[in-house]
C-alpha cells in the first residue's frame, strides 16, 4: 500500500493508506480528526473543506496520496491553545450556526475566502462566494454576518 | 471506489511511459470529474496517473498574440490572472465560474477539455476563440478537437500539456448556471477574433457547437440587436429535466447578445 506522511494540524503523520483512501477518510477515519464532517460526499456542500498547503478544497474528492508531503489544517488546527482563530469566534459571536453541521466546513471556506479576497468583505461578495458551502438550516443571513466579522477580526494588526 | 496503482511522476516522459500502452490508465489533473465518477463507480482503472508534479504543465504565458495556458494550470490561476485578465477577458469571467471557489482551487484547464463534458464552460473558449490544443505529440486545432459526449481527438497515451489561445480583438461568456453545480445549461462564447466572428455553444448538445447563423449576423454588426431576428433551431439540441430543447434555443440567441454586451469596450 501506499506511504503518506503529511503534516495535519503541525503534527507529522505517516501512514500506509490503500490509495483509493480520500483524504476526508484518511483525516476522519484514520486520524480521528472527526471535525471535517461529510455532507453530501459529492462535492456540492463544502462541509468537508480543509485547507491544504494553505488552499482550501473539498476532502470528499481528494486522495489522501495526492496529498503525500503537503501540509494540512482542518478546523481542530485553527485554534491557538485555548484562544479561538477570529473566523471561529466569529462565528460563535454572530451565533453563524443553527444545527452546526456545515460549521467546520464555512469556516475553513470562509478562511479561505479571505485569503482570495481580503479582509474587506461585503455581503454580495460574501454571498458569491460562499457558493461551495451549502447550510441545510438555510442559516446564511448569520453566516455572512459572522465571515464578516471574522474577516475582519483577522485583519493583521 | 475500486482500488488502483497511483502514480505521480516528475516529468512528462515518465507520465506519458505510465499510461502509453496501457488502456486500463488514466490521467488525474484536478480529478474534480474523475475523483466523484470513480467513487460512483461509474469508472474503474488500474492506474492513476497523477500530473500533479509535472512542473512544465503549470502556468500562463503571453507569447505574442497568443495566451498559452499550461493543462494543470487551475480555474482559480486562470481567475485570478492578470495576464487572463488584460488579454482575454471573457475567459477571466469564465475561469471564475466554473463549480465554486473550492472546485476552482483543484480544477484544471487541460483536465476540463480532456473530459469534454457537453456542460463544461472551457470547450466554449477552446472553440469561441479557435484555440489550438498541444499535446506531447502534435497540435490540435480547437475545430477539431471535440468530437462528441465525452469525446475528443485525444489518442491513447497522449497528453494535454497546454492550450493556445489567439488574443481576440474583443470576447465575451454568458452563461446560464445550473444552480447547484454551476455547469452550463446553456453557455455561449462570442468573440471578434482577427480571422472573423466566432460563437461557441456548450450545455446545449452533446457537445460544444459553433452557430453559424449568429456568427454570419454579428460579423456584419458586432452588436447585440443585430441578433434580433436570428434564432434557433432546437431540433437535436438537448432536453432534459432542467430545461427544454426550446428553451436552450431560446437562451442561446438571449446569452449571445449578453456576451456580445459585455465583450464591447465599456
Amino acid at each position: 500500500m501506499p506511504f503518506v506522511s503529511m503534516t495535519v494540524n503541525g503534527v507529522r503523520q505517516e501512514a500506509e493508506v490503500e490509495a483509493r483512501t480520500l483524504l476526508v477518510q484518511y483525516l476522519r477515519e484514520h486520524l480521528r480528526l472527526t471535525g471535517t464532517h461529510v455532507g453530501c460526499d459529492t462535492s456540492q456542500c463544502g462541509a468537508c473543506t480543509v485547507h491544504v498547503d494553505g488552499v482550501g478544497i473539498k476532502s470528499c474528492t481528494a486522495l489522501a496520496v495526492e496529498y503525500d508531503g503537503a501540509t494540512v489544517t482542518t478546523i481542530e488546527g485553527l485554534q491557538h491553545g485555548n484562544e479561538l482563530h477570529p473566523m471561529q469566534r466569529a462565528f460563535h459571536e454572530e451565533h453563524g450556526l443553527q444545527c452546526g453541521f456545515c460549521t467546520p466546513g464555512m469556516i475553513m471556506s470562509a478562511i479561505d475566502m479571505v485569503r482570495r479576497n481580503g479582509y474587506d468583505l461585503d455581503e454580495p461578495t460574501i454571498r458569491k462566494q460562499l457558493d461551495g458551502n451549502i447550510c441545510r438550516c438555510t442559516g446564511y443571513h448569520n453566516i455572512v454576518r459572522a465571515i464578516q466579522a471574522g474577516a475582519n477580526a483577522m485583519r493583521p494588526r | 471506489m475500486h482500488d488502483f496503482v497511483y502514480h505521480r511522476p516528475q516529468d512528462l516522459t515518465s507520465a506519458a511511459n505510465l499510461i502509453s500502452g496501457n488502456p486500463e490508465a488514466k490521467l488525474l489533473a484536478g480529478g474534480m470529474s474523475l475523483l466523484p465518477s470513480l467513487k460512483l463507480r461509474l469508472a474503474q482503472y488500474s492506474d492513476l496517473v497523477d500530473l500533479k508534479s509535472v512542473a512544465t504543465l503549470q502556468g500562463i504565458n503571453r507569447d505574442g498574440d497568443a495566451l498559452v495556458i499550461g493543462a494543470t494550470t487551475r480555474h482559480a490561476q486562470v481567475a485570478a490572472s492578470d495576464d487572463v485578465k488584460q488579454a482575454i477577458p471573457a475567459l477571466t469571467v469564465l475561469a471564475g465560474g466554473i463549480g465554486d471557489p473550492l472546485v476552482r482551487n483543484r480544477g484544471t484547464i487541460g483536465g476540463s477539455i480532456a473530459n469534454a463534458d457537453p456542460a463544461a464552460d472551457y470547450p466554449s473558449a477552446v472553440l469561441g476563440l479557435g484555440a489550438t490544443v498541444i499535446t506531447n505529440r502534435r497540435e490540435i486545432s480547437g475545430d477539431s478537437f471535440f468530437t462528441g459526449l465525452f469525446e475528443t481527438a485525444l489518442k491513447g497515451g497522449e497528453i494535454i500539456t497546454a492550450v493556445r489561445f489567439p488574443v481576440p480583438l474583443l470576447s465575451g461568456y454568458m452563461k446560464l448556471p445550473h444552480p447547484a453545480s454551476r455547469f452550463a445549461l446553456t453557455g455561449v462564447f462570442v468573440a471578434q477574433t482577427r480571422s472573423g466572428v466566432r460563437v461557441a455553444v456548450t450545455g446545449a448538445g452533446s457537445s460544444v457547437f459553433r452557430a453559424a447563423a449568429a456568427e454570419k449576423a454579428l460579423t456584419a454588426d458586432f452588436s447585440p440587436a443585430a441578433l434580433d431576428d436570428i434564432t434557433v433551431d432546437p431540433d437535436g439540441l438537448t432536453s432534459d429535466i432542467h430545461a427544454s430543447a426550446e428553451y436552450r434555443a431560446h437562451a442561446i440567441i438571449v446569452l449571445a447578445k449578453r456576451a456580445v454586451a459585455s465583450a464591447r469596450p465599456q
